[in-house]
């Protein structure tokens, strides 16, 4: 089975294509966009949907192969990630047209920078050389300063993508410099070699190099103590863009560290391991007690995002690969979750009334029963509550740091995420326990309501049976 | 017809009704409540081949079910009964169908969410009984938290936010520990099985850590002294049929886990810490129910009697280790353990009968303070003589279920140790006390006001619920046998697991 499918599989079809449809949709909208409103929407989904197909069909790599001079390394988890974020990049796309199209925010470039994003993503995943590292994160990080900064006339916006980018601009020097450091120690770009050559145990220079290495992945994941454009950027971006981050852009940070860390400095775990703890245990802290104070939704997102950061990277700290499948399985609930909880906001909101601060949800359950239904699974999913797919996503993280050794930061997660429950509850609260006072009631949507509802029902189905993800994760990192 | 699938049946059908109750919405009120009371009717029905086709005299499990659910965790759906759950799980079933009769007409807010979270709940807390997969267990432990936290946000009383949010993260806290442990033993045994963890031979420091971590979880939900705060301020808030269902059975989750979990998976750390769970069961009885006098709201009052009664629970269940001590045999421990579970039924039988009886008076005077009654034996005699029957109840008078279970733990406590007995029987002064200056202030004397004067007596549907619930008061009272004999093995069973070191042999 497995024989088969490779001698038909072409291992880079994902990017291949996605940098082919970018380059086409980019012309299609120069010549076609003005007259057909909603033509480069459409053609984008369908790339992606082609794109899903070819990768199911052509790109099914299962075993460990190296291509391009050792640039480029496909394998399982690099197809199940890609097939993830064309999956995620969809659903995103489709919450956010609508979103777009009210706002005046209809440029084609927006779905070029979503797919140029993508394709980042996708060579991330792909990396296997520090080099490709490098060059997938800055394809990611360009688009997204743009994409922050889509809404032109937006002050918050703007100043959310000028911090995004200052701060990311400087964690990618810090990349490069740990990156360089490590060359000079090594004297290798590419990652299997360099995994080989640190085995021989680490010294001083490849330590800083580590740390460098660390910092800007930290950063990537918007963990403490580089957390610092989390929540301006998820509070200023547009909703839509917000959602991008949260979710695609979040696939390529796992990419990131499990490509670098549990690959490449795979054999010095004793350096990365305490730093990522450390990271971790100070993400999950502020996370979710500053969270708390929060008044504005989509902020209040960006310091749960802190806060699950804090918890993908408990998973790799403990440099085994238990931990690693966890990792894995959090990053999938959480992205399937954030997706549906941004898509609530967008669906809840009109031109005008973004529908982002918390008190807006006040008495949403009576003015419209399903969407707050929705909301209330989504939240207690976040929140760890059974029987919803975030629940075993943290336990999954609990059971690797106790497998391990653990205990403590294993009691430490879930006394936090006790914390944590708080300000999901409050959601829940307002929608439930508030009068709707003169809020409007949503608009319709039936198609967006549509898909909302498969994403939750996904949450909840993933939560009642959640085999099956949890056996390609344990499958993925053997 | 087999066996199989009946447990299933118990747990998803409310379930299932309560997704299609909350389908039809609050529009068609009067079908959502129809489809309501027949799911839990049919739950009932549906426990009575449970009941039959019981065999008594067998410690061992029963109405197996054992599915493959999570393989990759090890993990299994893996349900059964002995003589210590199935009657919570009667209980579960029985008290249901009370809570939906009495929501009938009272609740107008919102109707088929009310009555579909109660379903919910149902299946879920029989789940937590049925489990016998301990990551399944939590599954439903947890799972249940969220309709409890809607229904008294929703329906509760004006502090009702206040209320829920500490209900909630107080147990929340609790379980997550007990989620580290369990886990914890998932790694020492190789999969979630409750009869593996209770097997697994564990040193005294391990147990130590795991006894602490379970009993977090269950101190907060019978719940004990000192972590019983939370109690008073969800009953007072929360509605009618939320306090009846916290007090009837979720009370009674911490207590059966005590008896399934800390007992048998950590028999060496409970004869270690056995006197810290008798002392906090000794001042639940005594503190509180002093607290109980002085209370102004009858809710409150009733909240703070649960926790004393709970207290003979725990108490009942970790005299086990005292008995032994003093007397060398395991002869009379088993009262103990007898009576903690006894109490556990008939508690949730009358307590969840005295808070029918505060609703009925809420509904008409929407007001709990006892200092707003007086007299109403004059115009709802009815009614005044099952509020004197649970009171008396309550109180532990004998021919009532609440006498059986608190005879037996003194019973129990006489083997142990004078003072201890001497203690627990104050609960027979005090509670007698509470009890009847409840009734005497509310239900005797003269018409205190015009407002008193002017209550209707019970209703058709109020008598039916009370009626029945005396009658199983006072049939549990006078003839406890079936029940024992049911519990009878099981108990005999988890005693001599609770007395069976579990400490491997030093190596040589």
């Amino acid at each position: 089975m497995i024989a088969g499918l490779t001698t038909v599989s072409w291992p880079a079809v994902p990017e291949v294509w996605l940098a082919f449809s970018a380059c086409l949709i980019l012309m299609l909208d120069v010549y076609g966009g003005d007259k057909r409103r909603g033509l480069t929407a459409t053609a984008t989904m369908l790339a992606l949907l082609i794109g899903v197909l070819l990768t199911s069909s052509f790109g099914m790599v299962l075993q460990h192969s190296v291509l391009f001079n050792g640039l480029y390394v496909a394998d399982g988890l690099g197809t199940f990630l890609k097939l993830a974020g064309f999956v995620a990049m969809a659903t995103a796309i489709f919450y956010s047209q609508d979103y777009l199209e009210q706002r005046g925010m209809l440029g084609g470039e927006y779905y070029v920078l979503c797919l140029t994003g993508l394709l980042g993503v996708f060579v991330l995943i792909s990396a296997n050389s520090l080099l490709t590292v490098y060059l997938g994160i800055e394809l990611l990080s360009l688009s997204l300063y743009a994409l922050v900064a889509f809404d032109r006339d937006s002050g918050i916006a703007a100043e959310a993508a000028i911090k995004y980018f200052v701060l990311g601009a400087i964690a990618s020097g810090a990349l490069l410099y740990g990156m360089s450091m490590l060359y000079g120690m090594t004297g290798t770009l590419d990652l299997d070699t360099l995994g080989t050559i640190v085995r021989h145990g680490p010294d001083g220079g490849m330590i800083i190099g580590i740390a460098f290495v660390v910092a800007a992945i930290a950063f990537k994941f918007g963990a403490v103590p580089f957390h610092m454009w989390v929540p301006d950027v998820y509070q200023g971006a547009p909703t839509s863009v917000a959602l991008y981050i949260a979710t695609v852009s979040n696939l390529g940070s796992f990419a990131l560290i499990a490509r670098l860390l549990s690959y490449g400095l795979a054999g010095l775990p004793e350096v990365w391991t305490q730093m990522l703890m450390a990271v971790a245990v100070l993400s999950l802290l502020l996370g979710n007690v500053v969270a708390i104070a929060q008044t504005n939704l989509k902020r209040l997102l960006g310091y749960s995002a802190i806060a699950n950061a804090g918890f993908v990277l408990l998973g790799f700290s403990t440099g085994a690969s238990v931990g690693y499948q966890a990792a894995l399985n959090f990053t999938i609930a959480y992205v399937l979750t954030t997706l549906a909880s941004f898509g609530m906001i967008i669906m809840l909101s009109r031109s005008g009334f973004e529908h982002d601060e918390i008190a807006d949800f006040k008495g949403l359950s009576t003015r419209d029963p399903l969407l707050a239904a929705l909301m209330l699974v989504l939240m207690f999913s976040t929140a760890g509550v059974p029987p919803f797919i975030g629940f075993w996503a943290k336990l999954w993280i609990i059971q690797a740091l106790l497998t391990t050794g653990h205990v403590w930061l294993a009691v430490f997660a879930v006394v936090i995420s006790v914390v944590g429950a708080f300000y999901y509850l409050r959601v829940v609260w307002y929608m439930y326990f508030e009068g709707a006072g003169d809020r409007p009631v949503a608009e319709r949507r039936p198609r967006m309501r549509l898909i909302l509802l498969l994403n939750t029902l996904t949450v909840a189905a993933l939560g009642l049976l959640p085999n099956a993800l949890l056996d390609i994760c344990q499958r993925l990192f053997p | 017809m087999r066996d199989i699938g009946l447990l299933s049946v118990v747990i998803w059908l409310p379930i299932l009704g309560g997704i299609v109750t909350l389908a039809i919405g609050d529009l068609r009120a009067q079908l959502a409540r129809c489809v309501a009371l027949l799911t839990s009717l049919l739950t009932l029905a549906a426990c009575v081949p449970l009941y039959l086709r019981f065999a008594n005299g067998t410690a061992s499990f029963q109405f197996i079910e054992r599915l493959e659910w999570i393989p990759a965790l090890h993990a299994q759906y893996y349900l059964g009964v002995d003589g210590i759950s199935l009657p919570l799980i009667l209980l579960t079933a029985f008290m249901t169908v009370p809570v939906i009769i009495a929501g009938w007409s009272v609740v107008e807010k919102r109707p088929a969410q009310y009555f579909a979270a109660f379903l919910i709940m149902e299946g879920l807390m029989i789940g937590v009984f049925a489990a016998m997969d301990s990551l399944l267990f939590y599954f439903f432990w947890e799972a249940m938290l969220i309709p409890m936290f809607v229904i008294i946000g929703i329906w509760g009383g004006p502090r009702r936010v206040y209320a829920t949010l500490k209900f909630f993260l107080y147990t929340f806290l609790g379980s997550v520990l007990m989620l580290v442990a369990l886990i914890w033993l998932y790694l020492k045994a190789g999969n979630y099985s409750i009869e593996a963890m209770q097997q697994l031979p564990l040193t005294l420091a391990e147990q130590r850590w795991l006894f602490l971590a379970l009993l977090v979880a269950f101190a907060v939900k019978v719940p004990m002294f000192p972590v019983h705060t939370w109690l008073p301020d969800a009953h007072v808030e929360a509605p009618t049929g939320g306090s009846v269902i916290l007090a009837a059975i979720m009370l009674k989750m911490g207590g059966y886990g005590l008896l399934r979990f800390s007992l048998p998976m950590t028999p060496d750390a409970s004869r270690e810490l056995d006197w810290l769970i008798v002392s906090l069961s000794l001042i639940a009885i005594v503190y509180i129910a002093f607290v109980a006098l002085v209370q102004q709201d009858m809710k409150k009052l009733i909240a703070y009697s649960s926790i004393a009664h709970m207290g003979f629970v725990t108490m009942g269940a970790f005299l086990v280790f005292f008995i032994v001590a003093a007397t060398g045999s395991t002869k009379g421990a088993v009262n103990g353990l007898d009576g903690a579970v006894v109490q556990m039924i008939s508690h949730g039988l009358i307590s969840g009968a005295l808070f029918l009886c505060i609703g009925v008076l809420y509904d008409r005077m929407h007001t709990r303070e006892i200092s707003a009654y007086g007299g109403v034996i004059n115009v709802m005699p009815k009614f005044a003589a099952f509020m004197v029957l649970f009171a008396l109840a309550n109180s532990g008078l004998p021919g009532t279920s609440g006498f059986v279970g608190e005879f037996l733990v003194i019973l129990a406590s006489f083997k142990a140790s004078f003072w201890f007995a001497l203690l627990a029987a104050t609960i027979l002064v005090l509670g007698a006390a509470y009890n009847l200056w409840l009734v005497k202030r509310v239900i005797f004397g003269p018409v205190a006001n015009d407002k008193v004067a002017a209550l209707q007596d019970l209703n058709a549907r109020e008598f039916l619920v009370l009626g029945v619930l005396a009658l199983s008061v006072l049939a549990l009272g006078m003839w406890p046998a079936p029940m024992l004999n049911m519990m009878e093995a099981s108990v005999q069973h988890l005693l001599q697991q609770a007395v069976t070191s579990k400490i491997p042999l030093a190596l040589p």
